[in-house]
């Protein structure tokens, strides 16, 4: 991790955290933090990203503005965070989409409808596109098989690889090697920090989400996301096993595992992209980063629309609307596994090793200096 | 803009925990309340916010607090650091009240630390705020604007016109603006003096000019003045104020918890004239800490310097300002603006002088010095391997000790001994009449918190009577 003002600022607060300590039952940052006496680049490379801009600690900081100190560690970490994206990027010629990130991922939307609308007219008898289809392989007879299969695989492998890469640099940067990972239960507790957003509970009582007072639902939103997403992805999956090993073609009934679980992950993504765009909305914009804000909108945005075009195709498959539909949402998926390793998608990855490598570094070791009873003792005035 | 011709039932002056705990506990009862803050809503809550937790008297363990810590060590640990200069009868009604007081503050929304892991001594005594006193303040405001609650910042209590002990009427400034609040019941919740450095001189001299004020800038006691004016009782030595000895480099006020600097013990400690005037390793840091504000304050140009070497850089804390290295004692001198002969001459005394023994920073170790005045009698190792670093320190105040005298219903006296018929204290403006000396972690939450709800209730009381 490169040297830069952001890093240069969030060593500067940290070290006055370090000097005060009062947040350390909040979030993963603290406790981390304290294992240490100084920050090297790599260290705020990883606490940037174990932090969950949860926003507790700007509110019940004394320093924060406007005390002369201006301590805003939301923010500082948020903008350190993303740099990180870049810094560990692959190919690099490829990092200047993580700025101006809010336009990169709505022309590659853009670009994915119109280029899959296209294809299609290009390839199939355009009247198809506004007619009804029904039956096994209504679809493929808007978007052939093997153009579906192809775009699709190539998209997602790219994105694998592309994020595959980010995450063995972030690693390395952050100290971490690779026989760490032969460890179970550091990669368990890890695990469970992940599915559960842990570290979004502000200490029990929820996080600053909207401004001073406490509340769990971005957490909520974001497993609404997280889940319905893992479900989207489950049936895609699923309707795979399907076509490849039962020989049943799409589209299927209803009540069909592929479609139920299509339907309900449909319906989280919904809910908990809409919820999260409107908590960014009306939250309190001192603690945020500001530029970090195009990114996290259009992503956002973007799920929502493959989620409600999904669930749209559910609905009207069986009219003349569907062709048009259903290239509109492929196109969307399609856009979104190529921007995928340079959008704020990227934050899954490193906050996951950011988790781990805390899980690891938690391990009963002797307690480190400075953690005296005096540390309490003096932690009252008056 | 308020409407400031109604009558409020009860007043309360100040915007930190005892006043936040009279009002809530008034409105609670049903009163309406008025709360005037002078600070702006920024600095809101007085030297609350940088406080962290609360001495808590408890039977058996409870969801934030370890084992048990019962009334009777409660008292003798406030005996010991008290030297005898408090009142038995309200120390031990404080001290019984902060179990419940506990409670109310988890019901009013204020959060707590899980219990920590039971090493460190004070999670048996002290429950801990999650995210500190600021974050306890956010809590008290929150719930008093869903109580209805009548909150103004920036406004400031000048003039309580007092007629015969009863509170007549209050004159106040609203952002500047001079205005007149009426009401049945006034509680004085407005802090000690501590950032009035005139008033801090009177007791001080010219060194008070040197100190720095870690807390609030608000608290300029301009009630206490205005009540001690009128014939209200005091308690409390006038002249003395706590302070702990801080980072030299700390700002004027608001320095808060980060600039405290925990390496004393392990270092040598030199005036400007590079002599040393203490013994560094008297006892454990927490029973040393407080003295040596004044320590540091009875030195020429109120400043020391804590010098260290290697062998000690990473026992303590970190600072919040950087440590200031060198690779030589001289050159360590010469950056802290020291005379590097002097300097030179006393480390070497003092290497000289440390006897060998087994060090151990989390004890009483026995590692001494011979023949050295003054000696160091716990982890003295001889300042030899580099890089050598210095901090500076300079006298930080906490709070003042002078305050307005209270009965056990937080009711006012005068100088003749009657009570006031209408105006109530809590917080630190009438802490001295507990805590006439030192200071225990925690107690100065435990009295606003006690003393906030006992001033609500009973102000309430004589409103509504």
């Amino acid at each position: 991790m490169r040297e830069t003002e952001a890093t240069a600022e969030a060593r500067r607060a940290l070290e006055v955290c370090n000097a005060c300590r009062y947040c350390e039952g909040f979030c993963a940052v603290f406790p981390a933090m304290t294992l240490r006496r100084e920050f090297s680049s790599g260290d705020l490379s990883y606490l940037a990203n174990l932090c969950h801009n949860c926003r507790g600690c700007y509110y019940s900081c004394q320093y924060a503005p406007p005390h002369p100190w201006n301590i805003n560690v939301p923010q500082v970490l948020a903008q350190v965070r993303a740099e990180t994206y870049e810094e560990y990027a692959w190919p690099a010629s490829l990092v200047g989409l993580y700025r101006r990130n809010g336009t990169v991922v709505s022309l590659a939307a853009a670009a994915g409808i119109a280029l899959t609308l296209l294809f299609t007219m290009a390839l199939v008898d355009p009247s198809i596109l506004y007619t009804a289809q029904t039956g096994p392989g209504a679809f493929y007879r808007v978007i052939p098989w093997w153009l579906m299969v192809t775009l699709a695989g190539g998209t997602f492998t790219f994105a694998v690889v592309v994020l595959i890469i980010g995450f063995v640099r972030f690693w390395r940067d952050t100290g971490g090697r690779a026989e760490e990972f032969a460890q179970g239960r550091p990669l368990m507790t890890a695990l469970h920090d992940i599915f559960t957003l842990k570290n979004l509970g502000g200490g029990g009582g929820g996080c600053n989400d909207v401004d001073e007072g406490f509340s769990q639902v971005r957490r909520r939103f974001h497993h609404f996301m997280f889940y319905g997403f893992l479900l989207c992805f489950a049936s895609t999956s699923t309707a795979t096993v399907y076509d490849h090993f039962l020989g049943l073609v799409a589209p299927y009934p209803f009540w069909s595992l592929p479609v139920q679980l299509g339907t309900w992950g449909g319906v989280g993504m919904v809910i908990g992209t809409a919820g999260l765009i409107w908590t960014k909305i009306v939250s309190d914009p001192a603690p945020a980063a500001r530029n970090l804000r195009g990114s996290e909108y259009a992503m956002l945005s973007l799920l929502l629309l493959i989620a409600a075009t999904g669930l749209l195709l559910l609905a009207l498959r069986h009219t003349g609307a569907m062709g048009v539909i259903l290239a509109v949402h492929l196109g969307l998926v399609f856009s979104f596994f190529l921007v995928m390793p340079y959008s704020k998608m990227v934050h899954g990855v490193y906050r996951s090793a950011a988790l781990f490598r805390h899980a690891l570094e938690r391990r009963p070791s002797p307690p480190p200096p400075g953690n005296k009873p005096s540390d309490r003792a003096l932690g009252s005035a008056a | 803009m308020p409407d400031f011709s109604r009558v409020w039932d009860v007043l309360v002056i100040g915007g930190g925990n005892a006043a936040l705990c009279a009002a809530v506990t008034a409105r609670q009862a049903g009163c309406s309340v008025l709360l005037i803050e002078s600070a702006p809503k920024a600095f809101r809550g007085g030297n609350s916010r940088h406080t962290r937790n609360m001495r808590t008297m408890h039977t058996e363990p409870t969801s934030v607090l370890t084992e048990a810590y019962l009334e009777d060590e409660y008292w003798d640990d406030l005996l010991r650091v008290t030297g005898g200069q408090t009142d038995e009868h309200l120390a031990r009604m404080t001290i019984r009240l902060t179990t419940d007081a506990l409670r109310f503050m988890e019901a009013s929304g204020v959060r707590f630390q899980p219990s920590l892991s039971g090493t460190l001594s004070l999670s048996r005594t002290n429950a801990f705020f999650l995210g500190g006193g600021k974050a306890l303040v956010n809590a008290y405001y929150a719930l008093a604007e869903r109580l209805g609650i009548d909150i103004l910042y920036d406004t400031e209590a000048v003039d309580l016109r007092m007629e015969d002990g009863f509170v007549r009427e209050v004159a106040i400034t609203h952002r500047g603006f001079p205005e007149t609040v009426r009401a049945k019941a006034v509680v004085a919740s407005s802090g000690g003096f501590q950032a009035d450095l005139e008033w801090l001189e009177k007791g001080w001299g010219p060194a008070a000019r040197n100190f720095l004020i870690r807390g609030t800038p608000y608290a300029k006691g301009v009630v206490l003045r205005n009540l001690l004016d009128q014939g209200v009782a005091s308690v409390g030595d006038p002249t003395q104020c706590h302070a702990v000895a801080i980072d030299g480099r700390a700002p004027k006020f608001d320095g808060g918890i980060a600039t405290r600097l925990d390496c004393v013990p392990f270092s040598v400690v030199v005036n400007k004239d590079g002599e040393r005037f203490y013994d560094e390793g008297e006892d454990v840091w927490p029973k040393r800490y407080a003295i040596w504000g004044r320590l540091v304050a009875q030195q020429p140009d109120q400043v020391g310097y804590a010098i260290i070497d290697a062998k000690s850089e990473t026992l303590f804390m970190p600072s919040v300002f950087p440590p200031i290295k060198a690779d030589s004692v001289g050159e360590l001198a010469v950056k802290l603006g020291l005379e590097p002969a002097k300097v030179e001459a006393t480390i070497a005394g003092f290497n000289a002088a440390c006897v060998p023994g087994e060090f151990n920073s989390t004890r009483l170790d026995g590692c001494r010095t011979e023949g050295l005045t003054p000696p160091k009698t716990h982890w003295a190792r001889p300042i030899t391997e580099p890089p050598f670093i210095g901090y500076p320190l300079r006298p930080g105040i906490t709070f003042t000790y002078l305050g307005v005298k209270v009965d056990e219903n937080a009711r006012v006296r005068m100088d003749d001994g009657r009570p006031s018929a209408n105006l109530f204290a809590s917080g630190e403006i009438m802490a001295g009449s507990i805590l006439g000396k030192g200071y225990l972690a925690g107690f100065g939450m435990a009295i606003g918190s006690v003393f906030g709800r006992i001033a609500g209730r009973e102000a309430a009381r004589n409103a509504r009577n």
